[in-house]
């Protein structure tokens, strides 16, 4: 039984062990290690694992908002070439994803149906084309039954919903007073819509079971630790007889932390024939049934002294959900610690609605919320007749204004200095409307950049084999963030291996319970679990030796001590310890976030409208970073989507029958190569001592926040139109254009 | 039929005439590195080369490429000995998931011949001249490529220095 070594983050540590910097291999901008398997085509997805005797899935979906299905007639459709059956199973599918995180089924039954692409059936055959007709031969009755598709009309059937990781309210003052009281108020409504991941590759799972019951899901999931479990609960299994496989993820932007219907789906169909069965979740099926970010509608008060000084800040979310689900868009959540201001109303409520499940997509809260706080602030900057960098500088608060309690690191005004003398702010366009190039219109912008950090649970085991090679093993998951690389880096900075002789296995339930791959916590919490795990193998090195831990060097395969230098396999050979990390004190005691700030110029075409984001700098301050190739790309990866949310996406549903009406790539627009200028992404040097023992704070949804509401600064920058309807597409433009 | 991929020809037995060439590639011949993301032709993340042109194979009929040579990310490297674009997108970090990527890489090594042939793109100045491969006209030039991880300003790095070299 291998040692499992605890730490609980009660203590902030002051001495990290990455920073003796022996190997030198942490935070230097190395190459992923998975990237020869990527760009040859050689990593394996979930869809593409080769299993004998496969049988290919196929789901079907409801084709109406809300009602109940009465009959399914798929006699037809099992009579056609290679079809091997159609299932339904109106008590176990899962009517829609789970939330990540959570140790439950989500919720399961699918004869009523609340969502339009609801999965009802599944067509099973021996090749996908034969699976595709058959779902297409299969006739289903239903009554409907009137559903909440209208949202604007019903904002007053709003409910509140129980506190999540988030809380819903959190209010201090009175905001109508300061309101009152302010020489300068804005009180305006933004409106954000529904958008979808989009990841590239589409939800996905093989399941097979074995002679003993235990079913293998090999599948396209952000968190198998949780996965597992919820995927056990649905199927009433203990959950180590499910074991899911993840070890490439096609991306996953929130829309993979919880499982999704093609998973239980396949499985029941597996266990009905007898045979592995793969269900890969056609793109429109992702739009349809899977997961959204939720459509806001959001009212911003902020009202200052007449010299700037912030005295209410209010931010008033209404969003949407299925009627009993408790997630809400937390869009209010940066706004509680972004700026100073003693009257505060941060609210969320949520419309019941029948669209599909609202849930976490990148960035849940800030991503949607700072769209409007930042475009609110630069509102209230012009009002104020400051400059907007200025503004905020005179509102930085000391310590977390809603908790009173003192930031763990904060170097946000230090961000806006440095991105401002890279972007060149001192020389922006100073007046709306003002700069023309031929018949383009130029717009400076910015805005600021938070994003919460917290520690999740997370389990690696690091084991040292004979010949030196130190392996580390945990389910968490790599989907894109580069997860494999660090904990590379760190268990070689930390075990003095070149990374050559560092082995990362990763997304398999076989190895500990890692975090997973969310909210910003994959690297912090699962890089905490390597580092308890090498601090714990560098001290039992050191015993062995007869000398103190901290008398230890480890380089290059080699330990060395008091002039005596022994290979590391010879010494710690077969030694192996599981590492843990429990969120502790830490994360209540201090308010963690990362910071940045967002510059770009913006070109609006004076005649059509035409938008073009041409420059962008951006810096950022998130603690120290683990390896700065893969965290810029992180950074990069964020501010553009903060751009599409800017200018293009929206999942439109339709007011019938709340179905998404875009549900491809083709009309749900994610920005191409042709939307993106060089992105210059700066990280300045920051420790976080609160944050975990490697002082290193999230990063993967700090990009996007604030991003956005940058581009939507610099169009009214450049054609002095201020749009709060989200995304801002060229018509909403066209009427107040000079041209 | 037979077809040839990657210089092998393999010969396909009962083909279903609606099996499209990707999924020709991932289903039956065990070549997925070829990645359906849309299976519409939308995302680009399919894209192969036949007899050198860039295509998207969800696109197109298996039954039709008889004859044809079809190269797929497999065939242009290996993770042991990379094509000089794969090189470069590892080096440049021109992906993230790596979901995208092959086709990305199919997709510029296809339009980097087109530029040689002296195919003119939107954002060509002149149609009449040369195109010189500056940022805007690699940025227009894979637009059908899409990565949501938003990879690009990395990836256009990667196919720049390969186009320089």
């Amino acid at each position: 039984m291998t040692e499992t070594v605890s730490l609980t983050m009660d203590e902030p540590v002051a001495h990290s062990l990455l920073d003796e910097d022996a190997q030198g291999v942490i935070g230097r901008p190395l190459n992923r290690i998975d990237g020869p398997l990527k760009v040859a085509g050689k990593a394996t997805y979930a869809a593409e694992y080769q299993l004998d005797n496969l049988a290919h899935g196929f789901l079907i979906g409801a084709k109406f908002g809300r009602g109940r299905v009465t009959r399914i007639d798929a006699e037809q459709a099992r009579t056609m070439p290679g079809v091997i059956d159609v299932f339904w199973d109106f008590d176990h599918f899962i009517r829609n994803p789970q939330q990540g995180g959570q140790k439950s089924k989500p919720v399961q039954g699918v004869r009523d149906v609340q969502y339009f692409g609801e999965p009802i059936a599944i067509a099973v055959a021996e090749t996908f084309e034969q699976a595709r007709a058959a779902a297409h031969a299969v006739k289903v009755e239903w009554i409907e039954e009137p559903g909440l598709f209208d949202f604007d009309g019903r904002l007053d059937e709003a409910v509140t919903p129980p506190e999540g990781a988030t809380e819903p309210y959190a209010c201090k003052g009175d905001i109508d007073a300061a309101m009152a009281q302010a020489a300068v108020t804005v009180d305006a409504v933004w409106t954000t819509p529904s958008q979808n991941s989009a990841a590239m590759e589409m939800h996905a799972s093989i399941a097979s079971w074995d002679d003993e019951g235990n079913l293998t899901v090999h599948g396209s999931y952000q968190m198998p630790a949780s996965d597992r479990q919820q995927l056990a609960d649905a199927l009433s299994l203990p959950p180590e007889k499910v074991r899911i496989v993840s070890r490439y993820v096609g991306g996953g932007f929130g829309s993979k932390l919880g499982i999704a219907p093609e998973s239980v789906a396949s499985a029941l169909a597996a266990k009905a024939i007898g045979r592995p069965v793969k269900t890969v979740m056609a793109r429109q099926q992702v739009f349809d049934a899977t997961v959204r970010r939720s459509n806001t509608r959001q009212r911003i008060r902020l009202g200052a002294t007449a010299q700037g000084k912030l005295l209410a800040i209010g931010h008033e979310t209404i969003g949407s959900n299925l009627p009993e689900e408790d997630f809400f868009e937390p869009a209010g959540i940066a706004t509680q610690f972004l700026y100073a201001g003693d009257a505060r109303r941060i609210t969320h409520d949520n419309v019941p609605m029948n669209r599909l499940l609202s849930g976490s997509m990148r960035a849940p809260g800030e991503a949607a919320g700072m769209l409007a706080l930042e475009c609110a602030m630069d509102e209230l900057a012009e009002a104020l007749k400051l400059d907007p960098v200025a503004f905020r500088k005179l509102n930085e608060p000391e310590a977390d204004p809603q908790k009173e309690q003192p930031f763990s690191s904060r170097r946000l005004v230090e961000c806006y200095d440095d991105a401002a003398a890279k972007f060149g702010w001192e020389q922006r366009n100073r007046t709306p409307g003002g700069l023309r190039q031929g018949e383009w219109l130029v717009g400076h912008g910015m805005a600021a950049s938070a994003r919460s950090n917290k520690l999740q649970p997370s389990k690696a085991r690091v084991a040292v084999e004979a010949d030196g090679r130190v392996v580390v093993e945990t389910d968490m998951t790599d989907i894109g963030t580069g997860t494999y690389t660090i904990l590379a880096q760190i268990a070689g900075e930390l075990l003095g291996q070149p990374l050559t002789h560092v082995e990362v296995r990763l997304g398999d339930n076989r190895y500990p319970p890692g975090a997973g791959s969310g909210g910003s916590f994959g690297a912090g919490s699962s890089g905490t679990s390597v580092y308890v795990a090498c601090q714990s193998l560098r001290e039992r090195i050191a015993a062995k030796l007869g000398v103190a831990a901290d008398g230890v060097t480890f380089k290059d395969g080699l330990v060395i001590a008091e002039n005596r230098t022994t290979p590391l396999g010879e010494i710690a050979g077969g030694m192996e310890v599981i590492g843990e990390i429990e969120p502790g004190k830490m994360d209540e005691d201090v308010t963690q976030a990362s910071y940045g700030a967002h510059f770009c110029e913006v070109h609006v075409n004076a005649h059509t409208g035409e938008m073009r984001v041409k420059r962008w700098v951006s810096s950022f301050a998130a603690g120290r970073i683990l390896n700065e190739k893969t965290a810029r790309s992180q950074c990069i990866g964020g501010i553009v989507f903060g751009i599409g949310a800017a200018l293009t996406e929206e999942a439109v549903h339709d007011w019938r029958n709340g179905k998404i009406v875009n549900r491809d790539l083709a009309e749900y627009h994610v920005p191409a190569h042709a939307d993106v200028p060089h992105i210059e992404v700066t990280f300045l040097p920051e420790r976080d001592v609160h944050a975990n023992p490697m002082q290193a704070k999230g990063i993967g949804e700090l990009g996007i926040s604030g991003a956005g509401a940058a581009v939507v600064n610099a169009i009214y920058n450049a054609t002095g139109i201020r749009v709060r309807d989200y995304p801002v597409t060229l018509d909403k433009l066209l009427a107040g254009l000079p041209a | 039929m037979q077809l040839s991929i990657n210089g092998e020809t393999y010969a396909v037995e009962e083909l279903d005439v609606r099996t499209s060439l990707l999924d020709l590639l991932r289903e039956r011949l065990g070549l997925t590195g070829s990645k359906k993301g849309c299976d519409h032709g939308q995302c680009g993340a399919c894209t192969v080369l036949v007899n050198g042109r860039r295509i998207n194979s969800c696109l197109t009929l298996a039954v039709m490429h008889e004859g044809d040579e079809i190269t797929t990310i497999e065939g242009l490297g290996t993770p042991e000995a990379l094509h000089p674009l794969q090189a470069a997108f590892v080096k440049h970090d021109g992906y993230q998931c790596g979901y995208c990527t092959p086709g990305q890489i199919c997709s510029a090594v296809g339009m980097l011949d087109e530029v040689r042939r002296g195919w003119a793109s939107h954002v060509t100045d002149d149609v009449a001249d040369a195109p010189q491969l500056d940022d805007a006209e690699i940025r227009e030039r894979m637009s059908g490529n899409i990565c949501r991880c938003s990879a690009y300003p990395n990836i256009v790095d990667a196919i720049r220095e390969v186009a320089q070299a």
